[in-house]
């Protein structure tokens, strides 16, 4: 199967007044066809940069130092910006973190979702563009499309918003959906509410999704392959179950012990210590190693490469090297 | 909304108010009437009281207060003691015509080309053109309106002799005196639309708006532009207020019979009922000018709009 | 270099710093010093106020090195252009005007800093009283502003001049009678932002006495807007005295304030020029220079403006 997205050794540079920070560096992935892929990281990580690479949307001071992003065989970060704007809202899509600040504030909700129709199919007479926007408001599941149609964002409410910008991102059915943690601005109620829409719009409209999200609750729920970055790198990626089951990096491991247990009590919470590295200044070694339990000479020193656990199943560590395995036999024996 | 509007008016009128108490105790404290002057004191006695009597300048002050503010209120504001007994009202309506086309020509003057250059700075931000309006704006609010309308006489009217110098004879005579008062309001209006512009293009939904696959022009047009407009509406009062102050010294400069150079006559002759009208007519005005601007901002701004609704205001 | 040729003795467990995991990497700055440094950086901003100081200097001692006082009149030497003897020229009296434009940028900047001044005495007190006290007063003082924020400020300042004998206080008079509601509402306003914000609250709650919250939260995050507005203040003095001059009820001869100047310039404007341009530069430079400097300032002192 071939993929329908691929991104290989990504880098993304941007210029700041103090430097250039390196905020992507050398991120490969694929997406499949109707897939989730979840991006899992902390702040700072580059996640968020990495698809805004991917959309052509960096800000002003940021560009694509190296690598290349396909899809379905078109580089699309060689396009020029006339071909990637026809890409957009009709190829890929995007939702976005905050969906108070996300939506148009002096543009009825109706206009939004007509904009983004109309701009890829000027064919559309104005009465049809209308009823493909209602139609849309129907199907995120909002009640009295037609009222809601001539609205203002700020008569709704943040999870009624976000449905309003996921049916502008789903307009036109586009072939991927990235989105950028979308329900880390929502009560938890309403969090449930928005992945379960989701889930059920990509099974209607055969989209694949890429999810940005620091929430492993979220990635559980909805996604079928998980890619962890750290410090502007991708530290592990596998299936839902590789990642969670067979976890690699310790960096993961760290994720994933700081989700609080519901059943068990009296426990402290987890936490990594330390602060993400500054990637003005990028560590030369792995980026994790200030604040890896494990940490050897050789991690502060060198950048790990990727040791494949099975065919899906991928992570950066020097502990995965055969060398580390051995050292931890002696390690052990000394004990 | 309404009875929003209906407080403000109130406020407005309360405010009228006291400019007007203000203004007569302090004309009554003025050295003298106009019949101070050389040539009243020439006059016989009697017709020196007559006179007086017929100006109602003899009644005790609180009766003349009384009798002002009831005639303001019918829109009566005496008559002019220089322009030989004509009603001031009269005088000043006379007047507007010259002083509303210089204004409004400097408005739109301003508006135009302060949007522009606004736009294009905050869309260009740091760029060759960016600077450009930054020292446009800073020189426009920093060259004096009377200096700006001097050189401009001096230069364009006397040394080079493109337009006319000064006088109301053809429309070509207001161009001058336009253009030297749209220098501060372009300067206004470019410098905040420039920094209302910045502000809304960090904004997610521009990011939205660029997902949706718009090119840049409607990005900027459709979202940046329109999001940013709308608060210049609030600059509107200060902007009138830079014309009607620009106005004393423009329309003295290049001789234009309007209600600027009127009033800086009448303080020079002491014609003190002429000044208590136009100053009724300028509080007037900018009140009325804040009541608008308050009115269509929250009419063109939906969030307001709508918010004031839905607390019944 | 690859994979293997990496040494077998790296993979051992190293020793890793705690304390350097969380390091913080910027100086701690108290917010006059972050300001500072900020300000330093803007170049424009540090070029004005270089020029503002001189500008000052000369306006303070330039009618001293002067030959001539402001008001020495010399009938054979009227009219003159400028030279070595006269470097701005003489006006219709024969007088320096080197000794009067200086002499005049003495009383323009006098004007504007005193008025700036009680403007801002009378602005801050106001300002400070209605939104510490809250409730009641607080109610009245804002009816109060709201029906003067209504009044034209130029009408009030013109019948003020009228009414009150011509002289540099009466200017300075009229111009803090109607200057000072801009600043009480800036004031108000900043420092009921404050008293919500979670600083204040926190300091509260542990028990920080009034006294101290006005002295440590409040009145610290409230001198920059203070002090920002009192920079446009001294700008817009300037002009507003210039402006009476020149329509000939502020200052008069043979005082020499730049409106005083500009006023004498223009009507010999078509003869001779210089008369008019020089006043005018002067005035035009300590404007520009002002509204550049309390643009740096506003950038400097309020960080959220910083781009």
């Amino acid at each position: 199967m071939s993929s329908l997205l691929e991104v290989e050794n990504l880098n993304v540079h941007i210029k700041t007044q103090l430097g250039i920070v390196k905020a992507v560096r050398g991120v490969s992935f694929s997406l499949q066809k109707g897939e989730t892929l979840a991006i899992v990281g902390e702040s700072g990580s580059g996640k968020s940069i990495t698809v805004k690479g991917i959309m052509g949307l960096l800000p002003n001071n940021g560009k694509i130092a190296e690598g290349t992003v396909f899809m379905e065989g078109k580089e699309l970060s060689k396009l020029p910006e006339r071909e990637m704007q026809k890409i957009r809202g009709e190829d890929i899509s995007m939702i976005f973190q905050d969906p108070m600040t996300s939506l148009n504030p002096t543009m009825t909700v109706g206009k939004q979702i007509m904009e983004v129709l109309h701009e890829h199919h000027p064919e559309f007479s104005k009465e049809t563009l209308k009823e493909k926007a209602i139609e849309q408001i129907r199907l995120v599941g909002l009640s009295n499309p037609e009222t809601r149609f001539g609205q203002y964002p700020h008569q709704l409410s943040g999870g009624m918003r976000q449905r309003v910008i996921i049916a502008i991102a789903l307009a036109c059915n586009p072939k991927i959906l990235i989105a950028d943690e979308p329900t880390t601005a929502l009560d938890v109620t309403i969090q449930a509410q928005i992945l379960d829409l989701m889930k059920e719009l990509q099974g209607k409209i055969d989209t694949s999704i890429i999810l940005i999200t620091h929430n492993l609750g979220v990635v559980a729920n909805i996604a079928d392959r998980v890619a962890v970055m750290y410090g502007g790198k991708l530290v592990e990626t596998g299936n839902l179950r590789d990642v969670f089951y067979q976890t690699a990096h310790p960096y993961t491991k760290g994720l994933l012990a700081s989700i609080p247990k519901l059943h068990e009590h009296n426990q402290q919470l987890f936490s990594i210590p330390g602060t993400p590295p500054d990637l003005m200044d990028p560590p030369k070694g792995c980026p994790f190693a200030a604040r890896c339990p494990h940490t050897m000479k050789v991690c502060e020193a060198y950048m790990p490469e990727y040791t494949c656990l099975s065919e899906t199943h991928k992570a950066a560590c020097w502990l995965l090297d055969e060398r580390a395995k051995e050292q931890g036999k002696d390690g052990a024996d000394n004990a | 909304m309404f009875r929003y509007i209906c407080k403000r008016i109130v406020y407005l009128l309360i405010t009228l108010l006291i400019i007007l108490t203000t203004t007569f105790f302090l004309m009554k404290k003025l050295p003298g009437t106009p019949f101070d002057s050389e040539r009243f004191s020439l006059l016989p006695p009697e017709q020196q009281t007559q006179m007086l009597e017929k100006y109602g300048l003899n009644d005790p002050v609180i009766v003349q207060y009384g009798k002002y503010i009831l005639n303001v209120a019918k829109g009566d504001f005496g008559t002019s003691f220089f322009y030989s007994g004509q009603p001031v009202s009269g005088v000043i309506l006379g007047r507007i015509g010259p002083s509303a086309l210089i204004g409004l020509q400097a408005i739109l003057i301003g508006l135009s080309i302060g949007l522009i250059l606004g736009i294009i700075a905050a869309w260009r931000h740091n760029s060759g053109i960016d600077y450009f309006t930054m020292v446009i704006a800073v020189l426009g609010v920093s060259v004096p309106n009377f200096v700006a309308a001097a050189l401009l006489q001096y230069f364009i009217g006397l040394k080079w002799g493109i337009l006319p110098v000064a006088f109301w004879e053809s429309w070509k005579c207001s161009i001058l005196p336009s253009v030297a008062l749209s220098f501060s309001v372009t300067a206004m209006i470019a410098r905040f639309m420039r920094t209302e512009m910045l502000d809304v293009l960090e904004q997610d939904y521009i990011v939205t708006a660029k997902a949706k696959g718009l090119n840049q022009f409607k990005v900027l047009m459709r979202h940046a532009v329109r999001n940013s407009i709308i608060p210049v509406v609030t600059i509107l009062g200060p902007i009138v207020v830079n014309l009607l102050t620009g106005s004393l010294a423009v329309e003295n400069i290049y001789s234009i019979p309007g209600i600027g150079s009127l009033f800086v006559d009448s303080i020079k002759t002491n014609d003190y009922s002429t000044i208590m009208g136009i100053t009724v007519f300028y509080s007037s005005f900018y009140i009325f000018v804040m009541l608008v601007v308050d009115v269509l901002y929250s009419v063109i701004d939906p969030r307001i709009r709508l918010a004031s609704n839905g607390k019944g205001d | 270099m690859t994979k293997t040729e990496i040494p077998q003795e790296l993979f051992v467990k190293a020793e890793v710093d705690k304390e350097a995991r969380e390091h913080i990497a910027r100086p701690n700055l108290t917010a006059f010093q972050d300001g500072w440094l900020r300000l330093k950086k803007n170049k424009a901003a540090v070029c004005s106020l270089f020029i503002l100081i001189i500008v000052i200097l000369l306006a303070l001692f330039g009618p001293v090195f002067a030959k001539h006082t402001f008001f020495d009149t010399d009938y054979s030497q009227i009219y003159k252009s400028p030279s070595a003897a006269y470097p701005f020229g003489t006006d219709q009296f024969g007088r320096d005007q080197w000794a009067r434009i200086w002499q005049g940028t003495r009383i323009s900047l006098l004007i504007a800093f005193t008025a700036a001044f009680i403007d801002l005495f009378i602005g801050v007190t106001f300002g400070a009283v209605s939104a510490l006290f809250g409730g009641k007063v607080d109610a009245v003082m804002q009816r109060i502003i709201e029906v003067l924020v209504g009044v034209p400020q130029l009408i009030i300042v013109i019948l003020l001049m009228m009414v009150m004998p011509a002289g540099i206080w009466t200017i300075v008079l009229a111009l803090s009678i109607t200057g000072w509601v801009n600043m009480a509402r800036l004031v108000r306003a900043q420092i009921l932002k404050l008293k919500s914000q979670e600083f204040v609250l926190a300091a509260r709650v542990l028990g920080t006495s009034n006294r101290e919250i006005i002295l440590k939260h409040l009145i610290p995050n409230t001198v920059g807007v203070i002090v920002i507005n009192a920079m446009f203040d001294i700008p817009s003095a300037i002009f507003t005295e210039a402006f009476l001059s020149f329509i000939g009820i502020g200052l008069a001869e043979p005082n020499a304030s730049l409106g005083v100047l500009i006023n004498n310039g223009y009507h010999v404007l078509q003869n001779f020029p210089y008369l008019l341009i020089f006043p005018a530069l002067v005035i035009i430079l300590i404007m520009v220079c002002f509204s550049i400097l309390g643009d740096g300032l506003r950038d400097a002192l309020d960080p959220r403006m910083r781009q």
